[in-house]
């Protein structure tokens, strides 16, 4: 941790939820960081949001009830937050903001890094295009995901994404089977005890554990600390990737607790509310967590984003899917429809989304037949679909009979190739889109050549 | 320069006091870092300024610098094939993968220059003094500064030169000396002057066929294409600076994925520009600011974009600008009022809103330059709506101010039907103009062609709702064949994948060509249903599948291909009429 430096006492003038006016006594810069403790001992940290000639305005990220004017000590950090962090984070367990909580020995700090992170210079980027196989259809070949990608699960209170984020993790991997040198950073943003339990379990079940950062924000711990929860993870995630050289999975959940307390935060700062009284800048904020994912020129590791998120009443276009979709590159969209109907991993297609898959998909990467087959894929099931309203209006006896071939790939198609009983590989996965295609009317197939018909559907 | 002390700061907003002088709008430099920022409000010895980087560390009592003049960018010959910040600050040249804030270096590359004015010349503003040559191998004009005229007092001779330096002195009436470089300062918030607008009565080609030949955008002009997420704003954009017949693109990516640009910057120098067979990179200059970078530059990062389009306009070129999204501006706007602590109007956005949108699309237009040449700029600017809803703010707004509305749509872009535009939501008011082009270009028919797929478009939406409450095969014979012409329509023609090697950007031959084929399809079939004939009957010819097919199959440069497949449309579906008749005789005789 950073070296406290500069002590002040009995200068604070006002606190007014998390805001604590002091005196200004001494020369410190905006955003540094800072510790303020009270009576009751407890350290609490924060930053100087604002500076005037006489007031310093301390933003306390953690909660303020016990603070009294005459006995907060306020530390002053002389820099930013920082995150020390070196080799040996693997297999180690870090509370919300970045303290060692395993009851081991704490980090050898190599180097101290600012928990916000610098924006990546979009002219050093590489684009993404390792191609990353989870052993899931509905990702694999509709919605790939690729080495520095971050897709996100839009998920419902009650489904089952920490399985499926579980199950990416473990079996993730490059075609051919290498997972190289891999590790996973996994932050529990104000998680219940339960879930945060089951990720450990289900890491150490599988051996991921000796390759995995945790941090913990249990839903009991502060919520304002869930501000600073990603930030550390993800700062770790960097340096894993971009020092180490490693690839990094981060799986982040749940990105909803960390919206709430933002919001939480904001309202009481005073600051005007945008849509749902979430703050305006929640895009940008949100973008500052998102956008560090990715590759850089020249380094060998990568950074890769499964954020988690649950959709409040189950609705996309509530204020925090609704942004996040518009930063990250794609979602996957989970279905409680599905879900009740057994389906597993109930992924609705339709709306899910790899921004990223044209790049890391075809001839080079996976098949040079993949791209044609997952677009006549989607074509037809969002064919079936509307075939289902129909058949809901009129019955099924009122389809044509091309229709009614519609309506039965639809089933099919959820039952047997998104709903799964056991990983598949991509070979597996693309033999089983073009067994489904042979259900169809083949003139109809106007997405595939003629080749492609001759080579996959009439053999 | 006059100089101020910080009194009070809060993110990227500061107060500071003087007892100098500082001009509204005058951009200053803040602190040892010398940060870029900008006056915004002047009240007594306090000033308010808007600080473009990330302000960590400032404090109270360090040094303001007025810069003395406006917030302003350097254009010139030096920016074509390249990739700035918001603030046309090169991003290629730090060594850290990261952006740091801070003063770049300037832009000091030599370019080649040859001079085609002679001492004693008189040079008034926006006349070419010279033609340099970049990196790129692509000759462009030195411009006098609009402001500038005057006697050629001295010019450099032909060679390599670094952009800024002075290659030309002019004195003016009132005998002042003025210094000129290949590149010049503009101040981004000005438009650059133009001797007169003109109306634009050509369109800009963009090789999308629903955009050409149903909502065609002139040059000139501008555009909107509002969508959610998803939905493929970015992907289309990109398509359209691939593909649009500008002289110049100007890409901005303003709030935007890092990832996207990073695509951009590996692909364009690798695909080609159709016309001059060069690198696409060439004719593209492109202006980042990502979504992580500060806010306070993305609301500057437009104008610096819509600044360097007019730059090239005034060189005589056709310039497109694609910015995308102009919601992440808007919103930025909103941030940095929300800081100034100004009343917040509809959406929590600034009243002003609605006038800087204005502002920024009135740049849009088809000029005679100061230089005596002609040139334009065309805008289309991407709109980010919460949860994909077009009545807010800025997407109403912006309609006010376009002439061509994109609209694209979800249920389009989940059956990955790109581009996903909603033909019936999406409208062009300049379409009719377009008609003498198209006849002069070999499609007398085209404005014919187009009102017949739009009406067809339309009867499906009203047919669909019709066959949901009754059953498809309950419509009538010819309401079926209006659903399977539309069909045709919309998978034959409208769809066309960004991502395929042959139907990536489409010629207006071939686009011709096709609007043809599938018109006389139409008129065929309908003649062959009038005769008797049923709809399997017409989709199992087997000319029905190479239709459904040829935006795949037949490349530019195909045309006898398309002969050969309008033969055997002729050819297989007269054979049904044919037979159809013959029946009907049958039937009348028997």
């Amino acid at each position: 941790m950073m070296q406290p430096r500069l002590l002040v006492e009995g200068a604070a003038r006002k606190l007014d939820g998390p805001l604590l006016f002091l005196r200004r006594t001494l020369e410190v810069g905006l955003n540094d960081a800072v510790e303020v403790r009270g009576s009751d001992g407890h350290a609490r940290l924060g930053r100087v949001a604002a500076l005037d000639e006489e007031r310093i305005t301390i933003e306390v990220l953690e909660n303020t009830a016990g603070l009294s004017l005459a006995e907060s000590v306020v530390r002053f950090y002389g820099e930013p937050l920082n995150f020390a962090i070196g080799p040996g984070i693997l297999g180690r367990v870090f509370n919300g903001v970045g303290q060692v909580i395993d009851g081991g020995p704490p980090i050898a700090a190599q180097e101290n890094y600012r928990i916000e992170g610098m924006p990546i210079n979009p002219y050093a980027r590489a684009t993404p295009r390792d191609f990353i196989e989870t052993g899931i259809t509905a990702v694999d070949l509709m919605n790939s995901l690729v080495r520095g990608q971050k897709l996100p699960i839009f998920s419902g209170g009650g489904l089952p994404h920490d399985r499926i984020a579980v199950e990416v993790a473990g079996h993730a991997r490059l075609r051919g089977g290498q997972s190289g040198d891999f590790a996973i950073v996994f932050a529990g943003i104000g998680v219940p005890f339960d879930t945060a339990e089951f990720f450990r379990a289900s890491l150490e079940k599988s051996g991921a554990l000796e390759r995995t950062a945790l941090f913990l924000n249990l839903a009991s711990d502060s919520s304002t600390q869930r501000l600073l929860t990603p930030r550390f993870a993800l700062t770790a995630a960097e340096y894993l990737a971009f020092v180490e050289g490693k690839h990094v999975l981060v799986i982040l959940t749940d990105l909803t607790n960390y919206c709430e307390a933002l919001r939480e935060v904001s309202s009481s700062k005073g600051e005007i509310p945008s849509r749902k009284g979430f703050p305006g800048y929640m895009y940008s904020d949100l973008a500052t967590l998102y956008e560090r994912a990715g590759c850089i020129k020249g380094r060998p590791g990568t950074l890769t984003q499964l954020p988690i998120l649950t959709m409040p009443a189950d609705d996309i276009g509530h204020p925090i899917p609704d942004l996040t979709g518009y930063i990250t590159e794609g979602q996957i969209v989970l279905s409680r429809d599905l879900d009740r109907r057994g389906v597993y991993p109930p992924i609705n297609v339709l709306p899910s989304l790899s921004r990223l898959m044209k790049d890391g998909i075809g001839g080079r990467y996976t098949d040079p037949d993949h791209p044609a087959l997952s677009s006549q894929l989607y074509a037809a099931y969002a064919r079936a679909a509307q075939t289902r309203v129909l058949a809901s209006v009129v019955g099924e006896e009122g389809l044509s009979p091309a229709d009614r071939k519609y309506l039965a790939f639809g089933g099919d198609f959820e039952h047997s190739f998104v709903g799964q009983l056991a990983a598949r590989s991509l070979d597996e996965s693309l033999a089983a889109g073009w067994d489904l295609l042979k259900a169809l009317p083949k003139t109809e197939l106007s997405r595939l050549s003629d080749k492609q018909i001759a080579e996959h559907i009439d053999k | 320069m006059s100089e101020a002390r910080i009194r009070w700061i809060s993110g990227p907003v500061l107060r500071a006091v003087t007892e100098e002088n500082f001009a509204l709008r005058e951009a200053v430099e803040v602190g040892p870092q010398r940060l870029l920022g900008e006056v915004v409000s002047l009240d007594g010895d306090e000033l308010v300024v808007q600080v473009y980087e990330d302000t960590t560390g400032l404090k109270p009592g360090v040094a303001i610098k007025g810069t003395g003049h406006p917030l302003a960018i350097r254009v010139g010959p030096g920016l074509l094939g390249r990739m700035f910040d918001g603030l046309l600050r090169p991003l290629a040249v730090t060594d850290s993968p990261f952006v740091t804030p801070g003063v770049a270096p300037p832009r000091s590359e030599a370019l080649a220059f040859r001079p085609t004015v002679k001492k004693g010349d008189r040079l008034s503003g926006g006349a070419t003094f010279g033609e340099a040559t970049g990196t790129g191998g692509r000759a462009q004009r030195c411009l006098v500064p609009p402001d500038c005229e005057g006697e050629v007092v001295s010019i450099a001779s032909a060679g390599n030169h670094p952009e800024d330096a002075t290659l030309l002195t002019l004195r003016d009436a009132a005998g002042a000396i003025r210094e000129i470089a290949m590149s010049h300062p503009w101040p981004v918030r000005v438009p650059r002057p133009v001797r007169a607008r003109s109306p634009g009565a050509k369109p800009l080609v963009t090789g999308q066929r629903i955009l050409d030949c149903l909502f065609p955008i002139g040059q000139g002009g501008k555009a909107a294409i509002p969508g959610g997420f998803g939905t493929g704003k970015t992907v289309l954009l990109e398509a359209l600076a691939k593909g649009c017949d500008a002289d110049v693109i100007v890409y901005l990516g303003c709030g935007e994925r890092g990832n996207e640009m990073a695509g951009v910057l590996e692909e364009f120098p690798e695909l080609t520009d159709p016309r001059s067979g060069r690198p696409l990179m060439e004719r593209t200059v492109i202006i980042a600011n990502t979504s992580n970078m500060p806010v306070a530059a993305r609301e500057a990062s437009i104008y610096s974009a819509v600044t360097v389009a007019e730059y090239f306009r005034d060189q005589g070129l056709h310039v497109a600008l694609m910015a995308d999204s102009t919601s992440r501006w808007a919103e930025a706007l909103r941030e940095v009022s929300g800081r100034f602590g100004e009343l917040p109007g509809e959406g929590g956005y600034p009243a002003y809103l609605s006038s800087r949108l204005a502002d920024f699309y009135e740049r849009a237009a088809v000029v005679d330059t100061l230089g005596g040449g002609n040139g334009s700029v065309t805008l289309m600017g991407a709109i980010s709506p919460p949860s994909g809803d077009f009545s807010e703010p800025v997407t109403s707004h912006t309609k006010r101010y376009v002439r061509a509305f994109w609209a694209l749509d979800v249920k389009r872009a989940q059956a990955r039907f790109y581009p996903a535009i909603n033909p019936l939501a999406s409208y062009a008011e300049d379409a009719h103009v377009f008609a003498e082009w198209w006849a002069a270009n070999g499609n007398p028919q085209w404005l014919a062609l187009r009102r017949k797929f739009l009406t067809l478009l339309d009867d499906q939406a009203r047919l669909e709702r019709m066959a949901r409450i009754i059953g498809k095969d309950a419509l009538p014979l010819r309401q079926q064949l209006t659903l399977f012409c539309a069909e045709l329509v919309n998978e034959a023609f409208l769809r066309q994948s960004a991502l395929s090697a042959i139907d990536r950007t489409a010629s207006p031959a071939r686009q011709s060509a096709m609007m043809r084929l599938i018109g006389r399809y139409i008129e065929l079939a309908e003649a062959a249903v009038n005769a008797g004939a049923k709809l399997e009957a017409l989709a199992r010819l087997p000319c029905y599948r190479p239709m459904l097919r040829m935006s795949e199959e037949i490349g530019e440069q195909e045309g006898d291909k398309f002969a050969a497949l309008a033969e055997s449309v002729e050819r297989e579906i007269g054979a049904l009429i044919h037979a159809g008749e013959r029946d009907d005789a049958a039937k009348a005789v028997g």
